[in-house]
């Protein structure tokens, strides 16, 4: 990443929170709520991991996030406002501000790494000579400076991985959410990624990440949302810490 | 290691995969439905011209039948009334048709023994050729033979005209109707292929939309799509009828296959606009087909 940036020049004021969750409840169609009752803030420019045993809600979360569900109780504010009254419209550009690397990559298996990752600049509507050598450079700085014709289905899983978050952040996101971004990769992968994901961070992106890796939890010395059962069981620092919940 | 991959030459992939099995079958469908819809233009051209130049050939003449009366025979009867319409204005030329003339004529009807008899009273006939500027109307030729005293019937040929005019119009707008029917089914097969390929590239409607595209950029992908299809489906199909076009226009000879159906070079331009209608009518079926299925992502 060449350009710096920080949390002011999200244009949203620093001191509020970037995301704040309240009474949140959610369920897939008329089955039981898988996340109950959840409640918290992040800070703009913080850094947290979500844990939780499998089916716990981890994944229903960041769907909610990345606007891909929606709550069936309670409001969940980005950016200041409040996800439901934005404008059907206007959804789009909210989800242009966060930035997600999914549990399964969803990468274009018909599209190079180089068109993967250029693909939410074509979205906005950007012009290819204004954009192609930020590509380029992202590419080589997550490692695969000689991997930019191949194809997704031709990379390995740590490959696939990098593709995926560089994807993820090539227009610049106020949020990057990841969901087990080093949940098939050796240890030593799983360093490399979350050093990724730190040296985001300290470019001012709000990270969330969803993880198992209780060991690269604890290594990395971050807070964490710890999910039971689809409720919000601890919090670490920048997190609201809300009475009974 | 492989090739280098050189960053300045770099242009987008289409996001929707170029090469698609299925592809080749829609074109096949589409460029029939052209094929079809220019030669039912093709032939309401050449019938409409056939039809003018009928009504041409008959609006330029009349028919007079003169019967003798008293002790005028009809031979003088007619020599009489084709001289009175020579004089009527918007006449350009009568001539008594010659007795061995009508008699061929008639011969089919009566039999040659019937003529041979020679008494019987057979009506002359006045064939007057009209002035194409301003023809004279059957009414006028009428007076002018009732105010000379003679006996005569004109027949200005206005029913076969009807006729014609009447066969013409029904040709036309059953062409209309089968041109219309033939868009309409276009764009159904259009419609189904767009749907059958939103379902095929679901993963990648959804990463769009995840991504934050809107949904008139994914719209847009199978709108282009589509219209690009059919307009290669049109320019076959169009190619197709203007073959069959020269064809027929080349058995023809002189007047193309004169009188039935008389092709013109010029028709064959008729076929030029076919990819173009046929991406409208794509694009069009495309964009509801994809909107319909858009709306559920939100
Ligand atoms: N699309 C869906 N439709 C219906 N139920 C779902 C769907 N996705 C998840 N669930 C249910 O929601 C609950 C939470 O699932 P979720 O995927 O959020 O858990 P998770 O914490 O991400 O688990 P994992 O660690 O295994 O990824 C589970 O009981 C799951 O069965
Ligand atoms: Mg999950």
């Amino acid at each position: 990443m060449s350009r710096n940036r920080d949390a002011a020049s999200t244009g949203e004021s620093p001191a509020g929170p970037i995301l704040r969750f309240d009474g949140v409840g959610m369920r897939y169609g008329r089955a039981a709520e898988v996340l109950r009752d959840v409640n918290f803030d992040l800070a703009p420019g913080s850094f947290h991991f979500l844990t939780g045993p499998s089916g716990a809600g981890k994944s229903s979360l960041l769907k909610l996030i990345y606007l891909a569900e929606r709550p069936s109780r309670g409001t969940i504010e980005m950016f200041g406002r409040d996800v439901e009254a934005v404008a059907l419209a206007d959804r789009p550009f909210l989800r242009r501000r966060i930035g997600v690397v999914f549990q399964e990559f969803r990468l274009l298996d018909h599209l190079t790494a180089f068109d993967n990752v250029a693909l939410p600049l074509r979205i906005e509507g950007g012009k290819p000579e204004s954009y192609r050598a930020d590509v380029a450079e992202l590419l080589a700085w997550v490692g695969l400076k000689n991997r930019m014709h191949a194809l997704p289905p031709t990379l390995s899983g740590g490959e696939k991985q990098r593709l995926a978050i560089a994807r993820a952040v090539v227009n610049r996101p106020d949020i990057l959410l990841a969901d087990e971004p080093t949940g098939n990769v050796d240890d030593a992968h799983a360093l490399r990624i979350l050093k990724l994901f730190v040296e985001l961070n300290r470019l001012g992106t709000t990270v969330l990440i969803a993880s198992h890796d209780e060991d690269l939890v604890a290594r990395s010395g971050q807070p964490v949302l710890h999910l039971d059962k689809g409720r919000l069981r601890a919090f670490g620092r920048n997190v609201r810490q809300e009475p009974g919940a | 290691m492989s090739e280098m991959f050189d960053v300045k030459r770099w242009k987008p992939a289409p996001l929707l995969p170029r090469k698609d099995p299925r592809d080749g079958s829609l074109v096949f469908v589409v460029a029939v439905l052209c094929f079809l819809a220019c030669l039912t233009a093709l032939g309401a051209l050449a019938a409409n011209r056939a039809a003018q130049g009928w009504t041409g050939q008959l609006t330029g003449s009349a028919t007079v039948v003169v019967r003798a009366q008293g002790s005028e025979t009809p031979d003088a009867a007619a020599g009489r009334a084709a001289e009175t319409l020579a004089g009527v204005k918007g006449v350009s030329e009568a001539r008594a048709m010659e007795k061995e003339k009508a008699e061929a004529l008639l011969e089919p009807w009566l039999g040659q023994e019937a003529l041979e008899l020679n008494d019987l009273p057979i009506p002359r006939l006045v064939t007057v050729d009209l002035d194409p500027e301003a023809p004279a109307r059957a009414a006028d030729l009428d007076k002018a033979l009732k105010a000379a005293g003679i006996d005569a019937t004109v027949d200005d040929h206005s029913l076969w005209i009807a006729d014609i005019e009447r066969s013409a119009g029904v040709a036309r707008w059953s062409a209309l109707a089968m041109f219309l029917l033939i868009a309409a089914a276009a764009g159904a097969v259009i419609a189904f292929a767009t749907r059958a390929a939103m379902a095929a590239h679901r993963e990648t409607i959804e990463v769009l939309h995840l991504s934050g595209a809107q949904p008139a950029f994914v719209v847009r992908l199978f709108q282009t799509r589509f219209a690009q299809a059919a307009a290669l489906a049109g320019l076959f199909g169009a190619v197709g009828a203007a073959i069959i076009g020269a064809l027929a226009r080349l058995a023809g000879g002189g007047q193309g296959l004169t009188p039935v159906l008389p092709v013109a070079w010029i028709d064959l331009l008729a076929v030029a606009p076919t990819p173009l209608l046929a991406a409208l009518v794509a694009a069009v079926a495309a964009r509801v087909a994809a909107r319909g299925l858009i709306g559920e992502l939100a």
